[in-house]
């Protein structure tokens, strides 16, 4: 039964992997990488990863994939591909990616480690629970766990500090919360036409 | 032996000191003081020369040759350089010799030049010469011979172009130093043949064991003495390498008086006197040498009787008799040719300033077709070119006849084919004759020409516009060229003193080797030549040397007399003569051809390959091949990696994913 | 099932990954890929986990993906400010390290 179910997770690994890659719409791609993440979690659950499953799903494909199509809406995707610009390199990385695949394969099914060949040591029940994952972070793995949260602030003010709005770098097609609040009073133009509702107030459509 | 050490020193530094002092101090020295400065310091060497004699004679027979050693070079290398002088009777006569002479000259100097923007500059370069052959003939090995050489023949470069705005003075410097420096070549090649083999640069040590190090005629040797023959051919102005002693000519009188009669020319007969032990050694060169002076002499002679310039027929004259003096010292004749020497640079340096005097009448002109008569208006000239035309002739009893006929009578006393020798050098001694006072007849008997009737009348002549005396070009009186005045020595006190006291000399000098009564020079060089066989074996028997005497005194005359029929009594006959006698007469108006030789033979293929090496060699290969193609090599190179900066992202992933994939395999290889 | 079969399937997300960094030209999809290839890293880890009979494998699992959130953020940051700027969002034509 459980082979069953491995071989319709892993079947959605894969698919959810190829998709990424070779879907031309950048929207696409995020919800193929989405597929890939819940059937990833599948394969946790099989290897009796709870709280990973868990946290894969709710983290990964909830926030970080969330965070992913709000970008690529914001931005697009590109329009169509430009024409070669760099070459093309297509062959030479279905060459080099097959070949690394075949390297690892070599190295998986070759390899003279004993507890490769079955299912693995015994496991206790609590094996994989949040309480045995919580009790680990906090005891051994304390130092990794303090690192990644203060890796966590790092990033999360370089992202604010990248993505902010910089004077005289605007796009003028975009609107601050500034302007909303500004354009009831007079403007520098002559002629200023009287704007009425907040939704006028927001100026030509946005593109 | 200290006293003559240190005064050789002192010898050898005077001239230097007055050198630096009249370069160097320049401005504290107004007026004509550098030309007395000049004089002191060649008056103190000869001094100190005359001290250095004394003294040496004062020492033991056995104990004539003093090495005095100043410091080491390179004796740790293997190599015995030092600075190192060589006192022995034979340099103690060259350098009284070369400084009594050069004192005579300074002194007829501070008049001749006395008008001429140069002055200062003259006595430096002057002084620079004497102090350079001083060391050249003081050398105690191999190494000072050829410093000297090289710094004797740069001095006659600094004189002979010394009125440097001149084309033609200055081709004729460099032409003059292209050749010196050839034989400075030959000199340098056969040092190094000479010290291969016998392990040593000093004279003393090298000469004891040439016996040993070298075989009679041994190849190397005969090589070694062939170079050293090279460079003194170069420097005596023999054929042929003598092309550049005529050109000479154009250095102011008073340089051609010093250096190309008196001194630097008899740097070649000093050095084979000198390396006598290797040429004894080695008899080939020494034949050579023998014939090679034999053929000057008589080549010389030809020409000098139908060159038309004066100071001209001087030069050819002084190449003759160098013919003779190397004749004598390669047949081992050393005492006869060093008395030559001596004689000659009495003589020929007299014959030279009464030249310069008949110049400066003709206001810088040396044409002897625009000579003639000034008997009357230049007595004193007059009487000192007769002295030294007959003391060159040979007549008796001025030295010429003496100096020239002992020479002819030892080399007569070889017993072998170098009575053929003799034979030439007494047809060369009627050349002689006949030339010398052709020169002597034009210029002073005749008709006067205007330049001479205006000196009778008490006006010197001179010149409304300047030209160059050879080609005629107009010029100017500044700096680097003649000054606007002339002087002549029946005005200059100065010049009369140098030319009395030589004319004196002319006459007594022979008086130290009359046959059978006197061998003062004989005597006076026999430490020096104590190792040489031919010195001792050559007697000439009594039948040679007094008949000897006889036909050289008959051979003058002779010569006297013909030249007066042609040029006083016939004047017509010489053109007649030149027309019936045409090949002849080109062969010698054309210097025998010699020039044209050189220029075809080697100045033309140089040329050539100068012009290729530019052309092509310096533009393909060394640009194009060695700048270019390393530079175009590194070009490419930097191009090539510079691909790898693309910028490309997905080339760095790339790069990555490949650089991975060859780790990967690596370790799979080795775990297997 | 056999542990193997779980690093095969790593193997083979990883490489897709791999591949489709060189080969996609919008930055947000090579980001994706990056996330593919530290995916197929996280199962690797956890089928070691499993294999092991210990949790390390599933802490170590974790703090990537932290990591991977963090990378994820700070990079769809830089091309919001890159769109924001104007400029084309094509690796390509993003080749000088100016401005």
């Amino acid at each position: 039964m459980a082979e069953v179910f491995f071989f319709i997770a892993a079947a959605g690994v894969i698919a959810g992997a190829a998709g990424t890659v070779m879907l031309r719409n950048a929207f696409y791609s995020v919800l193929a990488l989405v597929g890939h993440l819940l059937s990833l979690a599948a394969l946790f659950l099989l290897l009796r990863a709870e709280f990973l499953a868990a946290a894969q799903v709710v983290v990964y494909a909830g926030a970080v994939m969330v965070l992913y199509v709000f970008v690529v809406a914001y931005v697009g995707g590109m329009g169509q591909p430009l024409a070669g610009s760099g070459t093309n390199l297509r062959p030479l990385s279905v060459v080099f990616g097959v070949a690394l695949l075949v390297e690892f394969c070599i190295a998986i099914l070759g390899s003279t480690l004993d507890l490769l060949g079955d299912e693995g040591a015994g496991f206790f029940p609590a094996f994989g629970t949040p309480a045995r994952m919580g009790e680990l972070l906090l005891t051994r793995y304390l130092l990794a766990f303090e690192a990644a949260s203060f890796l966590l602030l790092v990033a999360a003010v370089g992202a604010v500090i990248l993505a902010r709005r910089r004077a005289g770098l605007e796009d003028p097609r975009e609107l601050s919360v500034a302007d909303l609040l500004r354009s009831n009073e007079g403007g520098t133009m002559v002629d200023h036409e009287e704007r009425g509702s907040l939704a006028e107030a927001a100026g030509p459509p946005h593109r | 032996m200290e006293t003559v050490k240190t005064f050789g020193w002192m010898v050898l530094l005077f001239p230097l000191l007055g050198t630096v002092v009249i370069g160097l101090f320049r401005r504290f020295l107004p007026g004509k003081a550098p030309g007395y400065v000049g004089t002191l310091a060649i008056a103190a060497a000869f001094a100190s020369a005359v001290v250095v004699f004394l003294n040496l004679q004062n020492l033991g027979e056995e104990e004539r040759q003093v090495r005095a050693v100043a410091w080491d070079y390179a004796t740790t290398l293997g190599v015995d350089a030092q600075l190192s002088l060589l006192i022995d009777p034979l340099s103690v006569l060259m350098i009284l010799v070369v400084t009594g002479v050069s004192m005579l000259i300074h002194i007829y100097s501070i008049s001749y030049m006395g008008s001429d923007r140069g002055y200062t500059r003259f006595f430096a370069y002057l002084n620079f010469f004497v102090f350079s052959m001083l060391l050249l003939v003081l050398a105690g090995n191999f190494l000072m011979l050829i410093a000297g050489w090289a710094f004797v023949g740069a001095a006659s470069y600094l004189l002979i172009s010394f009125w440097y705005r001149r084309t033609t003075a200055t081709a004729a410097g460099i032409k003059a130093f292209v050749i010196n420096v050839v034989g400075d070549v030959g000199l340098v090649i056969g040092t190094y043949f000479i010290f291969r083999g016998t392990g040593s640069l000093d004279f003393l040590k090298s000469f004891a064991s040439v016996q040993d190090a070298f075989a009679t005629n041994d190849g190397e040797l005969v090589a070694g003495c062939i170079g050293l023959l090279v460079g003194a051919f170069a420097k005596s102005a023999q054929v042929p390498l003598h092309t550049w002693l005529p050109d000479a000519m154009e250095g102011p009188t008073p340089v051609s008086a010093l250096i190309h009669a008196a001194t630097m020319v008899t740097a070649g007969v000093y050095l084979i006197a000198r390396m006598h032990p290797l040429f004894e050694q080695a008899p080939a060169a020494a034949d050579v040498g023998a014939i090679v002076g034999c053929l000057t002499l008589l080549i010389a002679a030809s020409i000098g009787l139908v060159v038309t310039d004066l100071k001209r027929v001087i030069a050819y004259s002084t190449m003759s008799q160098i013919g003779y003096m190397v004749m004598g010292v390669a047949s081992g004749a050393y005492a006869a040719g060093l008395f030559h020497l001596m004689t000659h640079a009495f003589f020929k340096a007299l014959l030279f300033m009464a030249a310069g005097s008949v110049i400066a009448a003709m206001a810088g002109n040396q044409d002897l077709d625009k000579m003639g008569g000034f008997r009357r208006a230049m007595p004193f000239t007059f009487g000192c070119m007769i002295i030294g035309g007959l003391a060159l002739s040979g007549i008796p009893p001025f030295s010429g006849f003496f100096s020239k006929d002992e020479i002819l009578a030892y080399v007569a006393a070889r017993d072998d084919w170098h009575v053929v020798l003799a034979a030439l050098g007494y047809v060369g001694a009627l050349l002689t004759a006949i030339y010398t006072f052709r020169m002597i007849f034009r210029a002073f008997l005749g008709e006067p020409v205007p330049e001479a009737r205006e000196l009778e009348e008490g006006h010197l002549h001179h010149a409304e516009v300047h030209t160059n005396p050879a080609t005629g070009e107009e010029e100017d009186t500044d700096v680097g060229f003649p000054g606007p005045d002339h002087h002549i020595a029946e005005r200059e006190g100065s010049m009369k003193i140098a030319m009395g006291v030589l004319a004196i000399l002319a006459i007594v000098g022979g008086f130290l080797q009359i046959p059978g009564v006197t061998h003062a020079l004989d005597h006076f060089l026999e430490p020096t030549f104590a190792d040489s066989r031919l010195f001792e074996e050559i007697e000439p028997s009594d039948t040679v040397e007094y008949g000897g005497l006889v036909l050289g005194a008959a051979m003058g005359l002779l010569g006297i007399g013909i030249a007066y029929l042609l040029w006083v009594r016939n004047p017509e006959r010489p053109a007649a003569i030149r027309a019936r006698l045409r090949a002849p007469y080109a062969l010698f108006s054309h210097k025998w051809y010699f020039d044209e030789l050189i220029n075809g033979l080697i100045v033309r293929p140089f040329a050539w390959f100068g012009r290729f090496a530019r052309g092509t060699f310096e533009r393909l290969v060394v640009n194009g091949l060695f700048v270019g193609g390393t530079s175009g090599a590194v070009r490419a190179g930097s191009s090539a990696v510079r691909a790898a900066q693309s910028g490309f992202l997905r080339y760095y992933a790339a790069l990555l994913l490949i650089g991975l994939t060859a780790v990967g395999l690596y370790f799979l290889l080795a775990a297997s | 099932m056999a542990i193997t079969w779980y690093l095969v399937t790593s193997a083979i997300v990883f490489t897709i990954g791999a591949a489709g960094v060189l080969v996609r030209r919008n930055p947000l999809v090579i980001l994706l890929c990056i996330e593919l290839m530290l995916n197929a890293a996280n199962l690797a880890l956890v089928a070691f986990a499993r294999a092991n009979g210990n949790e390390d494998g599933q802490v170590f699992a974790v703090i990537v993906m932290v990591v991977a959130a963090c990378e994820v953020a700070v990079g769809l940051g830089l091309i919001v400010a890159l769109y924001r700027r104007k400029l084309p969002i094509d690796v390509d034509e993003l080749r000088e390290l100016q401005g």
